[in-house]
Protein backbone atom coordinates (compact mmCIF):
# COMPACT_ATOMS: atom_id res chain seq x y z
CA UNK A 1 0.00 0.00 0.00
CA UNK A 2 1.24 3.46 -0.79
CA UNK A 3 0.94 5.14 2.50
CA UNK A 4 2.32 8.32 3.89
CA UNK A 5 0.00 8.45 6.82
CA UNK A 6 2.14 8.62 9.98
CA UNK A 7 -0.73 7.59 12.22
CA UNK A 8 -1.42 4.43 10.30
CA UNK A 9 2.27 3.54 10.23
CA UNK A 10 2.39 3.85 13.99
CA UNK A 11 -0.73 1.76 14.32
CA UNK A 12 0.82 -0.99 12.17
CA UNK A 13 3.99 -0.95 14.28
CA UNK A 14 1.97 -1.05 17.46
CA UNK A 15 -0.08 -4.02 16.31
CA UNK A 16 2.95 -5.91 15.04
CA UNK A 17 4.80 -5.35 18.30
CA UNK A 18 1.79 -6.69 20.19
CA UNK A 19 1.69 -9.76 17.95
CA UNK A 20 5.41 -10.33 18.27
CA UNK A 21 5.04 -10.14 22.05
CA UNK A 22 2.12 -12.56 21.88
CA UNK A 23 4.47 -14.98 20.15
CA UNK A 24 7.42 -14.42 22.47
CA UNK A 25 5.81 -14.18 25.89
CA UNK A 26 5.33 -17.92 26.41
CA UNK A 27 9.02 -18.44 25.71
CA UNK A 28 9.88 -15.74 28.21
CA UNK A 29 7.81 -17.48 30.85
CA UNK A 30 9.53 -20.74 30.03
CA UNK A 31 13.04 -19.34 30.30
CA UNK A 32 12.44 -17.27 33.42
CA UNK A 33 10.73 -20.20 35.14
CA UNK A 34 13.67 -22.47 34.42
CA UNK A 35 16.02 -20.18 36.35
CA UNK A 36 13.68 -19.36 39.19
CA UNK A 37 14.46 -20.54 42.68
CA UNK A 38 12.49 -23.70 43.53
CA UNK A 39 10.97 -22.34 46.73
CA UNK A 40 9.71 -19.29 44.91
CA UNK A 41 8.20 -21.56 42.28
CA UNK A 42 6.37 -23.69 44.76
CA UNK A 43 5.06 -20.64 46.53
CA UNK A 44 4.26 -18.28 43.66
CA UNK A 45 4.11 -20.55 40.63
CA UNK A 46 5.69 -19.75 37.29
CA UNK A 47 5.99 -16.03 36.73
CA UNK A 48 7.81 -13.46 34.64
CA UNK A 49 9.46 -11.57 37.47
CA UNK A 50 10.66 -14.04 40.07
CA UNK A 51 11.87 -12.90 43.46
CA UNK A 52 14.89 -15.19 43.47
CA UNK A 53 17.02 -16.73 40.74
CA UNK A 54 18.66 -20.08 40.80
CA UNK A 55 20.52 -22.07 38.16
CA UNK A 56 20.48 -25.42 39.92
CA UNK A 57 18.18 -26.94 37.32
CA UNK A 58 20.73 -26.39 34.56
CA UNK A 59 23.67 -27.46 36.69
CA UNK A 60 21.83 -30.64 37.37
CA UNK A 61 20.73 -31.25 33.79
CA UNK A 62 24.14 -30.69 32.32
CA UNK A 63 25.95 -32.86 34.79
CA UNK A 64 27.47 -35.92 33.21
CA UNK A 65 25.87 -39.31 32.68
CA UNK A 66 22.47 -37.77 32.78
CA UNK A 67 19.70 -39.01 30.53
CA UNK A 68 19.26 -35.55 29.03
CA UNK A 69 22.81 -35.39 27.76
CA UNK A 70 22.33 -38.79 26.21
CA UNK A 71 19.03 -37.82 24.60
CA UNK A 72 20.73 -34.78 23.15
CA UNK A 73 23.38 -36.99 21.62
CA UNK A 74 20.78 -39.30 20.11
CA UNK A 75 18.82 -36.41 18.67
CA UNK A 76 21.95 -34.90 17.14
CA UNK A 77 22.93 -38.22 15.62
CA UNK A 78 19.45 -38.90 14.26
CA UNK A 79 19.16 -35.39 12.87
CA UNK A 80 22.54 -35.62 11.15
CA UNK A 81 22.04 -39.07 9.62
CA UNK A 82 18.40 -38.48 8.77
CA UNK A 83 18.97 -35.15 7.09
CA UNK A 84 21.94 -36.37 5.07
CA UNK A 85 20.13 -39.51 3.95
CA UNK A 86 16.99 -37.58 3.14
CA UNK A 87 18.80 -35.03 0.98
CA UNK A 88 20.75 -37.72 -0.89
CA UNK A 89 17.61 -39.76 -1.59
CA UNK A 90 15.60 -36.69 -2.56
CA UNK A 91 18.29 -35.56 -4.98
CA UNK A 92 18.55 -39.02 -6.51
CA UNK A 93 14.80 -38.98 -7.14
CA UNK A 94 14.44 -35.37 -8.18
CA UNK A 95 17.26 -35.19 -10.70
CA UNK A 96 16.12 -37.97 -13.07
CA UNK A 97 12.56 -36.69 -12.81
CA UNK A 98 13.69 -33.26 -13.89
CA UNK A 99 15.06 -34.67 -17.14
CA UNK A 100 12.68 -34.73 -20.04
CA UNK A 101 14.41 -37.76 -21.61
CA UNK A 102 13.67 -40.09 -18.69
CA UNK A 103 11.67 -43.06 -19.96
CA UNK A 104 8.40 -43.51 -18.08
CA UNK A 105 8.75 -40.11 -16.44
CA UNK A 106 5.03 -39.69 -15.96
CA UNK A 107 4.69 -43.09 -14.36
CA UNK A 108 7.39 -42.24 -11.81
CA UNK A 109 5.90 -38.83 -11.18
CA UNK A 110 2.52 -40.33 -10.49
CA UNK A 111 4.05 -43.04 -8.32
CA UNK A 112 5.50 -40.31 -6.11
CA UNK A 113 2.63 -37.91 -6.33
CA UNK A 114 -0.03 -40.41 -5.40
CA UNK A 115 1.49 -40.74 -1.92
CA UNK A 116 0.43 -37.16 -1.29
CA UNK A 117 -3.19 -38.00 -1.99
CA UNK A 118 -3.67 -41.27 -0.25
CA UNK A 119 -2.08 -43.00 2.66
CA UNK A 120 -2.54 -46.19 4.58
CA UNK A 121 -2.53 -44.37 7.87
CA UNK A 122 -1.01 -45.21 11.19
CA UNK A 123 -2.28 -48.72 11.87
CA UNK A 124 -0.92 -50.56 8.81
CA UNK A 125 2.36 -48.61 8.97
CA UNK A 126 2.78 -49.40 12.61
CA UNK A 127 2.10 -53.08 12.09
CA UNK A 128 4.45 -53.24 9.12
CA UNK A 129 7.38 -51.52 10.82
CA UNK A 130 7.06 -53.43 14.04
CA UNK A 131 6.06 -56.89 12.81
CA UNK A 132 7.98 -57.21 9.57
CA UNK A 133 10.94 -54.87 9.96
CA UNK A 134 11.44 -55.28 13.68
CA UNK A 135 12.23 -51.65 14.02
CA UNK A 136 10.89 -51.22 17.52
CA UNK A 137 13.49 -49.93 19.96
CA UNK A 138 16.23 -49.43 17.43
CA UNK A 139 17.75 -46.15 16.40
CA UNK A 140 16.33 -46.73 12.90
CA UNK A 141 12.84 -46.19 14.25
CA UNK A 142 13.73 -42.55 14.77
CA UNK A 143 15.14 -42.14 11.28
CA UNK A 144 13.32 -44.32 8.80
CA UNK A 145 9.52 -44.43 9.15
CA UNK A 146 7.81 -41.70 7.21
CA UNK A 147 10.60 -39.17 7.29
CA UNK A 148 13.33 -40.37 4.99
CA UNK A 149 11.76 -39.17 1.79
CA UNK A 150 8.67 -37.11 1.16
CA UNK A 151 6.88 -36.51 -2.11
CA UNK A 152 6.63 -32.84 -1.31
CA UNK A 153 10.39 -32.34 -1.09
CA UNK A 154 11.03 -34.33 -4.24
CA UNK A 155 8.60 -32.15 -6.16
CA UNK A 156 10.11 -28.98 -4.71
CA UNK A 157 13.61 -29.99 -5.73
CA UNK A 158 12.54 -31.23 -9.14
CA UNK A 159 10.84 -27.91 -9.81
CA UNK A 160 14.02 -26.11 -8.83
CA UNK A 161 16.07 -28.24 -11.24
CA UNK A 162 13.70 -27.72 -14.14
CA UNK A 163 13.32 -23.99 -13.66
CA UNK A 164 16.78 -22.92 -12.54
CA UNK A 165 19.11 -25.14 -14.52
CA UNK A 166 19.03 -24.64 -18.28
CA UNK A 167 18.87 -27.81 -20.33
CA UNK A 168 21.81 -26.56 -22.34
CA UNK A 169 24.05 -26.97 -19.32
CA UNK A 170 23.19 -30.65 -19.03
CA UNK A 171 23.65 -31.15 -22.76
CA UNK A 172 27.02 -29.43 -22.71
CA UNK A 173 28.16 -31.72 -19.92
CA UNK A 174 27.02 -34.72 -21.94
CA UNK A 175 28.91 -33.58 -25.02
CA UNK A 176 32.00 -33.20 -22.88
CA UNK A 177 31.61 -36.88 -22.02
CA UNK A 178 30.32 -36.61 -18.46
CA UNK A 179 28.34 -39.60 -17.15
CA UNK A 180 24.91 -39.09 -15.60
CA UNK A 181 26.27 -39.28 -12.08
CA UNK A 182 29.18 -37.07 -13.05
CA UNK A 183 26.77 -34.47 -14.39
CA UNK A 184 24.77 -34.56 -11.20
CA UNK A 185 27.82 -34.27 -8.94
CA UNK A 186 29.92 -31.76 -10.86
CA UNK A 187 27.36 -29.66 -12.71
CA UNK A 188 23.96 -29.82 -11.09
CA UNK A 189 24.87 -29.87 -7.41
CA UNK A 190 27.09 -26.78 -7.42
CA UNK A 191 24.25 -24.92 -9.10
CA UNK A 192 21.65 -26.06 -6.59
CA UNK A 193 23.07 -24.93 -3.28
CA UNK A 194 20.14 -22.62 -2.41
CA UNK A 195 17.54 -25.40 -2.63
CA UNK A 196 19.85 -27.85 -0.86
CA UNK A 197 20.31 -25.44 2.01
CA UNK A 198 16.61 -24.67 2.25
CA UNK A 199 15.49 -28.29 2.15
CA UNK A 200 18.34 -29.36 4.41
CA UNK A 201 17.26 -26.91 7.08
CA UNK A 202 13.59 -27.86 6.84
CA UNK A 203 14.37 -31.57 7.00
CA UNK A 204 16.84 -31.05 9.84
CA UNK A 205 14.21 -29.11 11.73
CA UNK A 206 11.63 -31.84 11.26
CA UNK A 207 14.08 -34.46 12.54
CA UNK A 208 15.03 -32.33 15.52
CA UNK A 209 11.38 -31.73 16.39
CA UNK A 210 10.13 -35.21 15.68
CA UNK A 211 8.64 -37.05 18.60
CA UNK A 212 5.97 -39.16 16.92
CA UNK A 213 8.31 -41.87 15.71
CA UNK A 214 9.76 -41.98 19.20
CA UNK A 215 6.30 -42.20 20.72
CA UNK A 216 5.21 -44.97 18.39
CA UNK A 217 8.28 -47.12 18.21
CA UNK A 218 10.53 -46.45 21.21
CA UNK A 219 9.89 -47.72 24.70
CA UNK A 220 13.50 -48.17 25.74
CA UNK A 221 14.57 -45.12 27.75
CA UNK A 222 18.14 -45.44 26.49
CA UNK A 223 17.01 -44.56 22.99
CA UNK A 224 14.85 -41.56 23.80
CA UNK A 225 15.47 -38.50 21.70
CA UNK A 226 15.19 -35.16 23.43
CA UNK A 227 11.60 -34.60 22.28
CA UNK A 228 10.47 -38.02 23.41
CA UNK A 229 12.16 -37.47 26.73
CA UNK A 230 10.39 -34.13 27.07
CA UNK A 231 7.11 -35.79 26.28
CA UNK A 232 7.67 -38.49 28.90
CA UNK A 233 8.75 -36.01 31.56
CA UNK A 234 5.68 -33.87 31.16
CA UNK A 235 3.21 -36.71 31.29
CA UNK A 236 4.92 -38.69 33.96
CA UNK A 237 6.40 -37.11 37.06
CA UNK A 238 7.70 -40.46 38.23
CA UNK A 239 9.75 -40.69 35.11
CA UNK A 240 11.35 -37.33 35.76
CA UNK A 241 12.38 -38.48 39.20
CA UNK A 242 13.70 -41.85 38.14
CA UNK A 243 15.69 -40.59 35.18
CA UNK A 244 16.99 -37.77 37.31
CA UNK A 245 18.14 -39.90 40.17
CA UNK A 246 19.89 -42.36 37.91
CA UNK A 247 22.25 -39.53 37.08
CA UNK A 248 22.84 -38.18 40.53
CA UNK A 249 22.50 -40.94 43.03
CA UNK A 250 19.20 -41.48 44.75
CA UNK A 251 19.88 -39.36 47.83
CA UNK A 252 19.64 -36.15 45.90
CA UNK A 253 16.31 -36.72 44.25
CA UNK A 254 14.44 -35.40 47.25
CA UNK A 255 16.02 -31.97 46.87
CA UNK A 256 15.61 -31.83 43.13
CA UNK A 257 14.17 -28.61 41.81
CA UNK A 258 11.65 -30.58 39.76
CA UNK A 259 9.33 -27.68 38.98
CA UNK A 260 12.18 -25.71 37.48
CA UNK A 261 13.75 -28.73 35.83
CA UNK A 262 10.64 -29.31 33.76
CA UNK A 263 10.99 -25.89 32.23
CA UNK A 264 14.76 -26.18 31.90
CA UNK A 265 14.47 -29.37 29.84
CA UNK A 266 12.00 -27.67 27.54
CA UNK A 267 14.40 -24.75 27.13
CA UNK A 268 17.16 -27.16 26.18
CA UNK A 269 14.80 -28.89 23.76
CA UNK A 270 14.14 -25.78 21.72
CA UNK A 271 17.37 -23.89 22.32
CA UNK A 272 19.21 -25.07 19.20
CA UNK A 273 16.29 -24.05 17.01
CA UNK A 274 16.05 -20.62 18.63
CA UNK A 275 19.80 -20.06 18.33
CA UNK A 276 20.14 -21.18 14.72
CA UNK A 277 16.92 -19.74 13.41
CA UNK A 278 17.71 -15.99 13.25
CA UNK A 279 20.80 -16.69 11.13
CA UNK A 280 18.98 -18.87 8.63
CA UNK A 281 15.69 -17.05 8.78
CA UNK A 282 15.69 -16.27 5.06
CA UNK A 283 16.02 -19.97 4.19
CA UNK A 284 13.03 -20.86 6.32
CA UNK A 285 10.97 -18.08 4.80
CA UNK A 286 12.08 -19.18 1.36
CA UNK A 287 11.16 -22.77 2.08
CA UNK A 288 7.68 -21.71 3.14
CA UNK A 289 7.00 -19.45 0.19
CA UNK A 290 8.45 -21.85 -2.38
CA UNK A 291 6.68 -24.81 -0.86
CA UNK A 292 3.31 -23.18 -0.48
CA UNK A 293 2.97 -22.15 -4.07
CA UNK A 294 2.76 -25.64 -5.53
CA UNK A 295 6.05 -27.51 -5.54
CA UNK B 1 19.33 -43.47 -9.53
CA UNK B 2 15.64 -43.79 -8.89
CA UNK B 3 15.89 -47.23 -7.35
CA UNK B 4 16.66 -46.48 -3.66
CA UNK B 5 14.01 -43.80 -3.42
CA UNK B 6 11.40 -45.90 -5.19
CA UNK B 7 12.04 -48.83 -2.88
CA UNK B 8 11.62 -46.60 0.13
CA UNK B 9 8.38 -45.13 -1.16
CA UNK B 10 7.11 -48.58 -2.01
CA UNK B 11 7.77 -49.78 1.51
CA UNK B 12 6.88 -46.67 3.45
CA UNK B 13 3.83 -45.58 1.49
CA UNK B 14 2.45 -48.32 -0.71
CA UNK B 15 2.65 -51.39 1.49
CA UNK B 16 0.64 -49.67 4.26
CA UNK B 17 -1.99 -48.82 1.64
CA UNK B 18 -2.49 -52.51 0.98
CA UNK B 19 -2.55 -52.91 4.75
CA UNK B 20 -5.81 -50.99 4.81
CA UNK B 21 -7.46 -54.34 4.25
CA UNK B 22 -6.86 -55.14 7.92
CA UNK B 23 -9.85 -52.92 8.61
CA UNK B 24 -11.91 -55.85 7.31
CA UNK B 25 -10.13 -58.45 9.40
CA UNK B 26 -10.01 -59.64 12.95
CA UNK B 27 -6.34 -59.31 13.65
CA UNK B 28 -4.60 -62.08 15.46
CA UNK B 29 -0.87 -61.51 15.72
CA UNK B 30 -0.18 -65.13 16.53
CA UNK B 31 -1.38 -66.47 13.23
CA UNK B 32 -0.18 -63.43 11.31
CA UNK B 33 -1.98 -60.65 9.51
CA UNK B 34 -2.47 -62.41 6.21
CA UNK B 35 -4.02 -65.46 7.82
CA UNK B 36 -6.29 -63.52 10.16
CA UNK B 37 -9.93 -64.19 9.36
CA UNK B 38 -12.03 -61.78 7.32
CA UNK B 39 -14.92 -60.25 9.19
CA UNK B 40 -16.41 -58.03 6.49
CA UNK B 41 -17.77 -54.78 7.87
CA UNK B 42 -17.90 -55.92 11.51
CA UNK B 43 -15.17 -53.47 12.60
CA UNK B 44 -17.04 -50.59 11.01
CA UNK B 45 -20.30 -51.69 12.58
CA UNK B 46 -18.69 -51.66 16.00
CA UNK B 47 -17.02 -48.33 15.35
CA UNK B 48 -20.09 -46.49 14.17
CA UNK B 49 -22.23 -47.88 16.95
CA UNK B 50 -20.01 -46.23 19.55
CA UNK B 51 -20.57 -42.67 20.67
CA UNK B 52 -16.91 -41.95 19.89
CA UNK B 53 -17.39 -42.28 16.15
CA UNK B 54 -19.61 -39.22 16.20
CA UNK B 55 -17.48 -37.34 18.73
CA UNK B 56 -14.22 -37.77 16.85
CA UNK B 57 -15.75 -36.85 13.51
CA UNK B 58 -17.42 -33.78 14.96
CA UNK B 59 -14.28 -32.67 16.83
CA UNK B 60 -11.99 -33.16 13.88
CA UNK B 61 -14.20 -31.24 11.49
CA UNK B 62 -15.31 -28.46 13.84
CA UNK B 63 -11.79 -27.70 15.03
CA UNK B 64 -10.49 -27.63 11.49
CA UNK B 65 -13.28 -25.33 10.31
CA UNK B 66 -12.54 -22.98 13.20
CA UNK B 67 -8.82 -23.03 12.45
CA UNK B 68 -9.48 -22.28 8.78
CA UNK B 69 -11.86 -19.37 9.41
CA UNK B 70 -10.04 -17.64 12.26
CA UNK B 71 -6.60 -18.53 10.97
CA UNK B 72 -7.19 -17.12 7.51
CA UNK B 73 -8.72 -13.96 8.89
CA UNK B 74 -5.81 -13.28 11.23
CA UNK B 75 -3.10 -14.26 8.75
CA UNK B 76 -4.47 -12.01 6.01
CA UNK B 77 -4.87 -9.13 8.43
CA UNK B 78 -1.37 -9.48 9.81
CA UNK B 79 0.09 -9.81 6.31
CA UNK B 80 -1.52 -6.48 5.41
CA UNK B 81 -0.17 -4.83 8.55
CA UNK B 82 3.27 -6.23 7.82
CA UNK B 83 3.05 -4.83 4.34
CA UNK B 84 2.29 -1.36 5.70
CA UNK B 85 5.45 -1.29 7.78
CA UNK B 86 8.04 0.45 5.66
CA UNK B 87 11.21 0.10 7.70
CA UNK B 88 12.99 -2.97 6.35
CA UNK B 89 14.69 -3.92 9.57
CA UNK B 90 11.49 -3.69 11.61
CA UNK B 91 9.59 -5.74 9.06
CA UNK B 92 12.25 -8.47 9.11
CA UNK B 93 12.19 -8.55 12.88
CA UNK B 94 8.42 -8.89 13.09
CA UNK B 95 8.49 -11.58 10.45
CA UNK B 96 11.18 -13.49 12.32
CA UNK B 97 9.37 -13.30 15.63
CA UNK B 98 5.91 -14.34 14.47
CA UNK B 99 7.32 -17.31 12.59
CA UNK B 100 9.19 -18.70 15.58
CA UNK B 101 6.27 -20.61 17.14
CA UNK B 102 5.89 -22.52 13.90
CA UNK B 103 9.40 -23.95 14.26
CA UNK B 104 9.05 -25.22 17.80
CA UNK B 105 8.02 -28.79 18.37
CA UNK B 106 4.55 -29.39 19.73
CA UNK B 107 6.09 -31.06 22.76
CA UNK B 108 7.77 -27.82 23.76
CA UNK B 109 4.49 -26.03 23.05
CA UNK B 110 2.79 -28.29 25.55
CA UNK B 111 5.35 -27.17 28.15
CA UNK B 112 4.56 -23.56 27.35
CA UNK B 113 0.86 -24.25 27.84
CA UNK B 114 1.64 -26.14 31.03
CA UNK B 115 3.58 -23.14 32.33
CA UNK B 116 0.42 -21.08 32.05
CA UNK B 117 -2.19 -23.62 33.04
CA UNK B 118 -0.63 -26.04 35.51
CA UNK B 119 -2.94 -26.15 38.52
CA UNK B 120 -0.29 -25.85 41.24
CA UNK B 121 2.33 -23.66 39.64
CA UNK B 122 0.72 -22.29 36.49
CA UNK B 123 0.95 -18.60 35.73
CA UNK B 124 -2.79 -18.11 35.20
CA UNK B 125 -3.88 -19.67 38.47
CA UNK B 126 -1.13 -18.14 40.60
CA UNK B 127 -0.60 -14.72 39.13
CA UNK B 128 -3.90 -13.79 37.51
CA UNK B 129 -6.83 -15.59 39.14
CA UNK B 130 -5.39 -15.29 42.64
CA UNK B 131 -4.75 -11.56 42.31
CA UNK B 132 -8.29 -11.09 41.06
CA UNK B 133 -9.54 -13.01 44.05
CA UNK B 134 -10.91 -15.85 41.95
CA UNK B 135 -10.68 -19.53 42.68
CA UNK B 136 -7.98 -21.42 40.84
CA UNK B 137 -9.24 -23.58 38.00
CA UNK B 138 -7.94 -27.03 37.44
CA UNK B 139 -7.49 -26.60 33.72
CA UNK B 140 -6.40 -30.09 32.88
CA UNK B 141 -9.60 -31.63 34.13
CA UNK B 142 -12.20 -29.10 33.01
CA UNK B 143 -13.11 -29.82 29.45
CA UNK B 144 -15.28 -26.79 28.74
CA UNK B 145 -12.25 -24.49 28.37
CA UNK B 146 -10.36 -26.70 25.99
CA UNK B 147 -12.02 -25.81 22.70
CA UNK B 148 -10.77 -22.25 23.27
CA UNK B 149 -7.36 -23.29 24.49
CA UNK B 150 -6.82 -25.59 21.51
CA UNK B 151 -7.87 -22.89 19.06
CA UNK B 152 -5.62 -20.27 20.66
CA UNK B 153 -2.63 -22.61 20.72
CA UNK B 154 -3.19 -23.67 17.14
CA UNK B 155 -3.50 -20.09 15.90
CA UNK B 156 -0.47 -19.03 17.96
CA UNK B 157 1.60 -21.74 16.35
CA UNK B 158 0.48 -21.36 12.78
CA UNK B 159 -0.56 -17.80 11.95
CA UNK B 160 3.01 -16.67 11.28
CA UNK B 161 3.40 -19.38 8.68
CA UNK B 162 0.34 -18.54 6.61
CA UNK B 163 0.92 -14.84 7.17
CA UNK B 164 4.24 -15.15 5.39
CA UNK B 165 2.63 -16.85 2.42
CA UNK B 166 0.07 -14.06 2.13
CA UNK B 167 2.74 -11.44 2.63
CA UNK B 168 4.82 -12.93 -0.20
CA UNK B 169 1.79 -12.57 -2.45
CA UNK B 170 1.13 -9.01 -1.31
CA UNK B 171 4.67 -7.97 -2.13
CA UNK B 172 4.04 -9.22 -5.65
CA UNK B 173 1.13 -6.84 -6.26
CA UNK B 174 2.18 -4.12 -8.66
CA UNK B 175 2.78 -0.86 -6.76
CA UNK B 176 1.49 1.21 -9.63
CA UNK B 177 -2.08 0.07 -8.93
CA UNK B 178 -1.89 1.78 -5.56
CA UNK B 179 -0.30 4.89 -7.02
CA UNK B 180 -3.08 5.12 -9.59
CA UNK B 181 -5.68 4.58 -6.88
CA UNK B 182 -4.20 7.36 -4.75
CA UNK B 183 -4.30 9.74 -7.72
CA UNK B 184 -7.93 8.80 -8.21
CA UNK B 185 -8.55 9.72 -4.61
CA UNK B 186 -9.08 6.22 -3.15
CA UNK B 187 -8.69 6.06 0.59
CA UNK B 188 -7.14 3.21 2.52
CA UNK B 189 -10.31 1.17 2.74
CA UNK B 190 -10.99 1.51 -0.94
CA UNK B 191 -7.42 0.49 -1.76
CA UNK B 192 -7.75 -2.54 0.45
CA UNK B 193 -11.13 -3.51 -0.94
CA UNK B 194 -10.36 -3.02 -4.61
CA UNK B 195 -6.66 -3.86 -4.91
CA UNK B 196 -5.29 -5.78 -1.95
CA UNK B 197 -8.09 -8.26 -1.37
CA UNK B 198 -8.66 -9.07 -5.05
CA UNK B 199 -4.91 -9.57 -5.35
CA UNK B 200 -4.99 -12.08 -2.52
CA UNK B 201 -8.22 -13.74 -3.57
CA UNK B 202 -6.84 -16.68 -5.47
CA UNK B 203 -4.18 -17.60 -2.89
CA UNK B 204 -6.76 -17.38 -0.09
CA UNK B 205 -9.09 -19.69 -1.97
CA UNK B 206 -6.32 -22.13 -2.78
CA UNK B 207 -4.95 -22.33 0.76
CA UNK B 208 -8.47 -22.69 2.12
CA UNK B 209 -9.31 -25.50 -0.27
CA UNK B 210 -6.06 -27.22 0.63
CA UNK B 211 -6.98 -27.02 4.30
CA UNK B 212 -10.45 -28.31 3.53
CA UNK B 213 -8.88 -31.29 1.81
CA UNK B 214 -7.12 -32.04 5.09
CA UNK B 215 -10.19 -31.48 7.23
CA UNK B 216 -10.31 -35.13 8.24
CA UNK B 217 -6.79 -35.03 9.63
CA UNK B 218 -5.66 -33.33 12.79
CA UNK B 219 -2.35 -32.41 14.36
CA UNK B 220 -1.87 -35.36 16.67
CA UNK B 221 0.44 -33.46 19.02
CA UNK B 222 -1.97 -30.60 19.46
CA UNK B 223 -4.79 -32.86 20.57
CA UNK B 224 -2.80 -35.49 22.43
CA UNK B 225 0.22 -33.74 23.87
CA UNK B 226 -1.02 -30.25 24.67
CA UNK B 227 -3.95 -31.48 26.83
CA UNK B 228 -1.41 -33.92 28.34
CA UNK B 229 -3.49 -36.93 27.30
CA UNK B 230 -5.86 -36.10 30.13
CA UNK B 231 -8.79 -38.48 30.38
CA UNK B 232 -11.15 -35.83 31.70
CA UNK B 233 -10.73 -33.79 28.54
CA UNK B 234 -11.34 -36.55 26.07
CA UNK B 235 -14.73 -35.34 24.87
CA UNK B 236 -13.25 -32.01 23.89
CA UNK B 237 -9.93 -33.25 22.56
CA UNK B 238 -10.47 -36.63 20.94
CA UNK B 239 -10.01 -36.53 17.17
CA UNK B 240 -9.70 -39.26 14.59
CA UNK B 241 -5.92 -39.27 14.87
CA UNK B 242 -5.82 -39.54 18.64
CA UNK B 243 -8.55 -42.16 18.55
CA UNK B 244 -6.57 -44.31 16.14
CA UNK B 245 -3.46 -43.99 18.27
CA UNK B 246 -5.25 -44.82 21.50
CA UNK B 247 -7.00 -47.74 19.86
CA UNK B 248 -3.70 -49.04 18.59
CA UNK B 249 -1.82 -48.81 21.87
CA UNK B 250 -3.95 -48.36 24.96
CA UNK B 251 -7.29 -50.00 24.33
CA UNK B 252 -5.64 -52.69 22.31
CA UNK B 253 -8.43 -52.57 19.83
CA UNK B 254 -6.69 -52.80 16.48
CA UNK B 255 -9.92 -53.59 14.66
CA UNK B 256 -11.68 -50.35 15.51
CA UNK B 257 -8.49 -48.31 15.17
CA UNK B 258 -7.92 -49.65 11.69
CA UNK B 259 -11.56 -49.11 10.77
CA UNK B 260 -11.25 -45.50 11.91
CA UNK B 261 -7.98 -45.17 9.97
CA UNK B 262 -9.64 -46.58 6.86
CA UNK B 263 -12.55 -44.18 7.26
CA UNK B 264 -10.07 -41.30 7.52
CA UNK B 265 -7.99 -42.40 4.51
CA UNK B 266 -10.98 -42.84 2.21
CA UNK B 267 -12.89 -39.71 3.16
CA UNK B 268 -9.60 -37.77 3.13
CA UNK B 269 -8.85 -39.01 -0.37
CA UNK B 270 -12.29 -38.03 -1.66
CA UNK B 271 -11.89 -34.59 -0.12
CA UNK B 272 -8.47 -34.03 -1.73
CA UNK B 273 -9.85 -34.96 -5.14
CA UNK B 274 -12.89 -32.74 -4.66
CA UNK B 275 -10.86 -29.78 -3.41
CA UNK B 276 -8.45 -30.09 -6.28
CA UNK B 277 -11.31 -30.18 -8.73
CA UNK B 278 -12.57 -26.90 -7.30
CA UNK B 279 -9.13 -25.31 -7.39
CA UNK B 280 -8.84 -26.31 -11.01
CA UNK B 281 -12.08 -24.54 -11.82
CA UNK B 282 -10.87 -21.34 -10.20
CA UNK B 283 -7.27 -21.26 -11.31
CA UNK B 284 -5.87 -23.95 -13.54
CA UNK B 285 -2.23 -23.31 -12.67
CA UNK B 286 -2.70 -23.73 -8.95
CA UNK B 287 -4.24 -27.17 -9.08
CA UNK B 288 -2.17 -29.98 -7.65
CA UNK B 289 -2.73 -32.17 -10.67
Amino acid sequence: MVDNNKGFQLFAHFMMILLALFCMIPFALLIVSSITDEKTLIHNGYSFIPSALDFTAYKFLLSDSNSIVKAYGITLLVTAIGTAANIVLTTLMAYPLSRKDLPGRNVFSFFIFFTMLFSGGLVPSYIMWTQYFDIKNTIWALIVPGMLLTAFNIIMMRTYFTTNIPEAVVEAAKIDGASESGTLMKVILPMSMPIMATLGLLVGLSYWNDWLNGLYYITDADLFSIQVLLNKMLLDVQFLMSSASSGMGSGLSATLPSTAIKMAVAVLGCLPVMVIYPFFQRFFVKGITVGAVKG
Amino acid sequence: MLIPGCIYILINNYIPMSGLTIAFKKINYRIGIWDSPWVGFKNFEFLFKTREAWTITRNTILYNVTFIVIGTFIAVGVAMLLNTVRQNAARKTYQTLILLPHLISIVVVSYLVYGFLSSESGFVNNSILEKLGLHPISWYSTSKYWPYIIVIVSIWKSFGYSCIIYYATLVGIDKSYYEAAVIDGANKWKQMKHITLPGLKSIIIILTLMSISKIFYSDFGLFYQVPMNSGALIDATNTIDTYVYRGLTKLNNVGMASAAGFYQSIVGFVLVIAANYMVKKIDKDSALF
